[in-house]
């Protein structure tokens, strides 16, 4: 069958399950618009207000559901404008597929309207980027992008293809599904190895991270963590992963990570590290983490053992594979000593908490505000952030509806990413989100309200306005001597109009009682709702690890 | 941990803008390279790089992991037990009477040759290991050196295995 480029393209992305993508026009992507308006009883397209709120909502869909994300946007100004997505979602490791029209063949490298080296822009936040040159190569590389956006550690990949090549026929056969490259499974020396010092230890602590949080694993890492007297804590990214009721979970361990996550962590003697990548926000200074501790780390990717931290087992391959054979293989062990410790240590967890939040004059409190969230959510809600103090108080309070269920930019820490993501989050799942997001990151991409709008998204989006960059500020307020330099928003911004605006629902909550029923009534009502909640400009996320600092600086109270 | 130096062979896809992806990578991971060479292979598919450089054991072991994740790259490998090195320079130096006998000394002591030759200079292929290049720069530099370029290390293993049958 002889098609164009352009049907082409939306041929192989239709034959590689793709059912929605997210994107915007333009001039040298009108074929591949026209190939979307022919085929869009089978592919539903996303228009976003930015290119950039396109690349957030692949991703968003990825995270919530594990499926490759795919948005296209134009040329030039609208490439590049998918830059800082692709970005948040390699440091992430989330499968993704961004597809850019260019000018024709005839006229690259010559600076042609429109024209930019996609490929060289995106060539160290993509796991692989392409620029298809000839017709004939158009789908087996959508093909090939598929494969190595979804196979190993997962990531983003670039297609760029010139005008002509959409333009162009050629013969296209469906063919099926790429699947995942097999990661290869661990030896069985190296289990045995990781066995018997698991055996040995007696503070064992597992660490889980982004690797484990699409793997559905959280309930047999919380049986393992009984059966040999572990205590489980989490990298920001791997929140989700495990299920939190249970007294095993510590929660999220690093720079504002729970007291007893990470004391524990640092008083462990062996860490079983499942999915995570020991980043600096984690371990604060690497020559003081951990170092009592002997570390067993199990990741798809060769480079990530031993680059941050050194370990004295790294497990490369199959990370659920190995998981499951070392804990068939493991000793029941009680452990009493550690696990009393450990509630020791979140004893006084809670009451330094306690202790902070009773001190707490304010009229609305970000931690009321998130239990407020916990409490009245409907199930199985999607929780997604933009990037700052509400995203770090989101991390530590939120009880999270299971894996997927949370959504927000790690590694690049994307404020303005929260939006875009949220609306694909729902495309992708039809399942009730919440966006927290503050009143900094929302002023970033805030244009996807449209969006939402338009697709009638039931994201109800809880906007923590405390009138500043909160946690820029909370560093000038610790480190830098009060000296608030560009971080007070002094923005007549009224939220509530601008919602409406858009033709949003808006509201205000200044107390837990307004919050909780400005909450609740937007959950029921299915639409697109901002709740402007005020808290008091000098917040803290609390403890904090200074950066680069060692668990003994731990700050808990100001 | 010492900063060692080492060889290390890459097999990449023979397209354009794969030397763009092996290099930026250094630059992202911070590593430098002392000399890089790129070429034909024994298959049209691919071509080899050789890049020699120095680092401790964790630059050695990350380098290898961060070149293994490039989609382009077929295979990696570090060159242990003393490989088979070659490196040819060319090299312009003042050709004076008082100096004429010694550099023609040191051409013939290197195996080296004179191939181009006028009376105010002459100009030097010489090949060999890159410690024989160093030592012969060294030799020429009282004469007056006008100009050099190095042409960087290529490196083979010993023996009958290949890179790409390992």
């Amino acid at each position: 069958m002889k098609l164009n480029g352009a049907q082409i393209l939306i041929q192989t992305l239709i034959e590689q399950g793709v059912t929605d993508v997210f994107g915007y026009p333009g001039g040298q992507v009108i074929n591949i618009y026209d190939a979307l308006y022919e085929y869009r009883d089978k592919i539903n397209h996303v228009l976003t207000a930015h290119e950039q709120g396109a690349s957030h909502a692949a991703d968003g869909y990825s995270r919530a559901t594990g499926k490759v994300g795919v948005c296209i946007a134009t040329s030039g100004p609208g490439a590049t404008n998918l830059v800082t997505g692709i970005a948040t979602a390699m440091l992430d490791s989330i499968p993704m597929v961004a597809i850019t029209g260019n000018v024709p063949n005839s006229l690259i490298g010559k600076d042609s309207f429109q024209e930019i080296d996609i490929t060289g822009v995106t060539l160290p936040i993509t796991k692989h980027n392409f620029f298809v040159s000839k017709i004939e190569d158009l789908a087996d590389t959508v093909r090939k992008a598929f494969s190595i956006a979804k196979s190993g550690r997962p990531g983003p990949v670039l297609i760029d293809i010139p005008k002509d090549v959409q333009v162009g026929k050629y013969d296209y056969e469906p063919q099926p599904i790429v699947e995942k490259i097999p990661l290869p499974k661990v030896k069985e020396d190296a289990i045995e190895k990781a066995v018997a010092m698991i055996n040995e230890a007696k503070k064992p602590y597992i660490y889980v991270g982004g690797g484990a949080a699409g793997l559905g694993m959280g309930d047999e890492i919380v049986a393992f963590a009984e059966k040999i007297g572990a205590v489980i804590g989490c990298s920001f990214m791997g929140l989700s992963a495990v299920p939190q009721n249970n007294e095993r979970f510590l929660g999220m361990q690093g720079m504002h990570g729970h007291y007893a996550s990470s004391m524990s962590q640092n008083e462990a003697d062996l860490i079983l590290a499942v999915g995570v990548r020991f980043s600096d926000r984690a371990t604060g200074n690497v020559s003081k983490f951990a170092k009592q501790s002997k570390i067993i780390q199990l990741d798809p990717d060769s480079a990530e053992v031993n680059k941050n931290v050194r370990v004295d087992l790294g497990l490369v391959g199959d990370v659920e594979d190995s998981f499951k054979r070392i804990a068939a293989k493991c000793a029941v062990s009680e452990k009493p000593a550690w696990f009393a410790r450990v509630k020791q240590l979140k004893a006084e967890e809670k009451q330094f908490e306690d202790e902070i939040e009773a001190a707490n004059e304010a009229p609305l409190t970000p931690k009321q505000v998130i239990e407020t969230i916990n409490a009245c959510k409907k199930p199985n809600t999607v929780i997604a952030t933009d990037v700052g103090q509400h995203q770090m108080w989101t991390a530590q309070y939120v009880e999270f509806d299971g894996p997927r269920r949370f959504v927000s930019s790690g590694g690049l820490g994307t404020m303005g990413f929260g939006l875009g993501a949220a609306i694909g989050a729902h495309v992708a799942t039809k399942d009730p989100v919440v966006l927290v997001t503050g009143d900094g990151s929302f002023g970033m991409n805030l244009n996807e309200l449209a969006t939402a709008v338009t697709y009638k998204i039931p994201v109800v989006i809880v906007l923590m306005n405390n009138g500043v960059l909160g946690m820029v500020r909370q560093w000038q307020t610790l480190f830098f001597g009060k000296r608030y330099s560009n971080t007070i928003l002094t923005r007549k911004t009224d939220f509530v109009a601008l919602a409406k605006s858009f033709g949003a629902e808006g509201c205000l909550a200044e107390t837990p009682v307004e919050f909780k029923r400005a909450f609740e009534q937007a959950v029921a009502s299915g639409k697109t709702v901002v709740i402007e909640a005020r808290i008091d400009k000098d917040e803290m996320v609390l403890p904090m690890l200074p950066p680069g600092g060692a668990i003994s600086d731990i700050i808990t109270k100001v | 941990m010492e900063n060692n130096r080492f060889v290390i062979a890459v097999y990449v896809d023979n397209q354009s803008g794969v030397l763009t992806r092996v290099t930026a990578m250094f630059t992202r991971r911070g590593f430098n390279i002392d000399a890089l060479t790129v070429g034909e292979t024994e298959s049209s598919e691919y071509s080899r790089i050789t890049i020699s450089m120095r680092g401790d054991d964790y630059v050695k072991e990350q380098l290898i992991n961060q070149l293994k994740k490039l989609y382009v790259v077929k295979k990696v490998e570090v060159l242990e037990d003393e490989p088979i090195k070659r490196e040819l320079m060319l090299i312009k130096v003042q050709n004076k009477s008082e100096h004429r006998s010694d550099i023609m000394t040191a051409v013939d002591v290197f195996r080296a040759s004179v191939i181009d030759y006028s009376p105010d200079g002459m100009c030097i292929e010489v090949t060999g290991n890159p410690s024989k290049i160093d030592a012969f720069v060294k030799l020429m530099q009282p004469f007056g050196i006008l100009e050099m370029c190095r042409t960087g290390i290529v490196a083979l293993d010993r023996g009958t295995t290949t890179l790409l049958n390992k």
